[in-house]
């Protein structure tokens, strides 16, 4: 575990070096914007459209963070021959692999934790600033709590897409990985499509197939309550509980095939 | 390396070139576009394929295509174009609340737009219906739809019979106003009379969701009263008739007679008019309340 644990911490302070960090930046400046400027253009409808802009703007900067650096954490010690002397320490590979995923999950939790406080900060500003009959037209206050529910699972959407970026990192190019992990997460957020082939389609196997993938590949759209909570929709906590359940199991199967993977890999 | 010192004095030459150049640019008269050519553009027709091309990021799509709807209906209503087209409202509504369905202000708002008659709004009170219908196969038991399709019936189509079907629908809700049950028997007992459109106007003016929606309730609480103070202004004009046998020439000899104190004027300060042939009393046509809507006076 101290081996995963340092690891992961230069991986850190490699992302902090890398200037990842300066996203959050954007963040702030395009959300207090946002704030400032759609007043005039919504309608009255600003809250509203901060909390999608909050959330979307989340899931959009961790995703680029997961996949662009996902994809390099392997490669760019292959590229750089330091795998050779990496490994060469009392370092075993899942080590080594687990430590540079747990990395960049702890990159991604300081960036979503410090996005999180920005955005609630915006919106108790507008909440502050809004007269209480237009606060009353509201489903939910606009520091609504229950927002947390949608970015912990936009989180664990993160993690899942970090372990898949990893996973493709052990055996082929960063282009490559980049586009498969980018098409494993657009496929995964079409999977009810596929659960709703079978009943288009004449041929039980073709259908079959299609069920059978609809189990197989990761069920994005799952973790995607943002809709849900905007609205002040009930999200009960038995379907975060197993979502959270599917995502930490799946990212375990993840894992668990690129360390097989990485540990077979021959780096002559 | 070290920069060279002119490339800094290019930088900032170019930078300024490309401002002044845009700012020349911005002086020159549009090109406009040929007759019977909309620049009104809906890319994707389909809120079906959009739904699909968005992916996690439907809601925040909504509102992207909210703000076109709001500025769409916003800069037509304002602009001074002869012929106004609100085209692609109904199309820019129906895809916001196919990305987003639980967005009620657009069915709301929405439906507003879509039938404040020509050139105000889109005229198409028949699409404010289609709208709410769609809002209410979403979420069966918002009254404040029900109630929407109701008014819309009522207020612009003149359908007593339909708007107190649609409030009686909206009243049997759950959380109803009190208002909602009593309203619909009088538009049925009653049609379009003053009284019911007060009730409407003034909960739209207590308890509607936006400044904008309240204004207008209050512009048009303002008409209902300037329909009343005609209607008053118009008995005195009757009664200075009998009692004179001939029609006022002006509110100076109503005044002189004793019929009234001093020149009646409308809600906004704006002294009516009065016509001395036919001793008719009306709105003047630089009231900011015209064109004043029809409705029967309450009995």
């Amino acid at each position: 575990m101290r081996v995963i644990g340092h690891v992961a911490v230069n991986v850190f302070k490699e992302s902090v070096r890398d200037k990842v960090l300066y996203n959050l930046v954007v963040f702030a400046v395009l959300l207090m914007s946002a704030s400032y400027l759609i007043g005039e253009l919504t309608a009255g409808q600003d809250v509203k459209i901060i909390k999608d802009l909050g959330l979307a703007s989340i899931s959009v900067f961790g995703l680029a963070i997961a996949v662009f650096i996902g994809i390099g954490l392997v490669w760019k010690e292959v590229e750089r021959r330091s795998i050779y002397a990496l490994l060469s320490k009392p370092m075993r590979r899942q080590e080594f692999l687990l430590g540079k995923y747990c990395g960049l999950v702890l990159t991604l939790v300081i960036n979503v934790a410090v996005m999180t406080a920005a955005y609630y900060a915006v919106l108790a500003y507008m909440q502050a600033i809004s007269p209480p009959n237009l606060r009353a037209s509201w489903p939910a206050p606009a520091t609504d709590p229950a927002l947390l529910k949608a970015i912990a699972l936009i989180m664990l959407e993160l993690m899942l897409v970090t372990a898949i970026a990893v996973l493709f990192s052990t055996f082929s190019s960063p282009f490559l990985s980049a586009m498969l992990t980018a098409g494993v997460w657009v496929i995964g957020h079409f999977n009810q499509d596929l659960r709703d082939y079978g009943a288009t389609i004449p041929s039980p196997l073709a259908a079959a197939i299609a069920r059978g993938v609809y189990y197989v590949v990761p069920n994005f759209s799952a973790f995607d309550i943002k809709l849900q909570v905007v609205h002040a929709q009930a999200v009960p906590f038995s379907y975060v509980g197993l979502t959270t359940l599917y995502g930490f199991t799946y990212i375990a199967f993840v894992l668990v095939g690129a360390v097989i993977i990485f540990s077979r890999r021959d780096f002559k | 390396m070290k920069v060279h010192p002119a490339a800094w004095g290019a930088l900032v030459l170019l930078f300024a070139a490309v401002i002044g150049l845009q700012m020349i640019q911005a002086a020159q008269p549009p090109l406009g576009v040929p007759d019977g050519v909309t620049t009104n553009l809906l890319y994707v027709r389909s809120p079906e394929a959009l739904s699909r091309a968005t992916v996690s990021f439907r809601a925040l799509a909504a509102d992207v295509y909210w703000i076109r709807a709001v500025q769409h209906y916003g800069g037509t209503k304002l602009s001074k174009e002869p012929n106004k087209q609100y085209d692609v409202l109904y199309p820019l509504l129906d895809v916001t609340t196919s990305l987003d369905p639980y967005f009620d202000v657009v069915y709301k708002f929405g439906s507003v737009f879509l039938a404040e008659p020509y050139p105000a709004g889109a005229g198409r009170p028949d699409q404010a219906i289609a709208l709410l219908e769609k809002g209410l196969r979403t979420t069966p038991g918002k009254w404040e739809l029900a109630q929407g399709v109701g008014f819309v019936y009522y207020w612009w189509l003149a359908d007593y019979q339909r708007a107190a079907m649609w409030f009686n629908r909206a009243a049997d809700m759950p959380s109803a106003p009190d208002w909602l049950r009593p309203l619909a028997a009088v538009t049925l007992a009653q049609g379009g009379n003053r009284a019911s459109s007060r009730v409407l106007w003034t909960e739209i003016a207590r308890n509607g969701d936006a400044d904008w929606l309240r204004d207008q309730a209050a512009f048009r609480l303002e008409q209902l009263d300037a329909l009343d103070g005609i209607e008053f202004i118009q008995r005195v004009v009757q009664q200075y008739r009998g009692r004179t046998g001939a029609l006022p020439a002006s509110w100076t000899e109503m005044i002189r007679a004793g019929f009234l104190r001093g020149v009646p004027t409308d809600p906004t300060d704006v002294p009516f008019q009065l016509d001395p042939a036919t001793g008719q009393v009306k709105l003047d046509p630089s009231s900011s309340l015209n064109p004043l809507p029809t409705t029967q006076p309450t009995p």
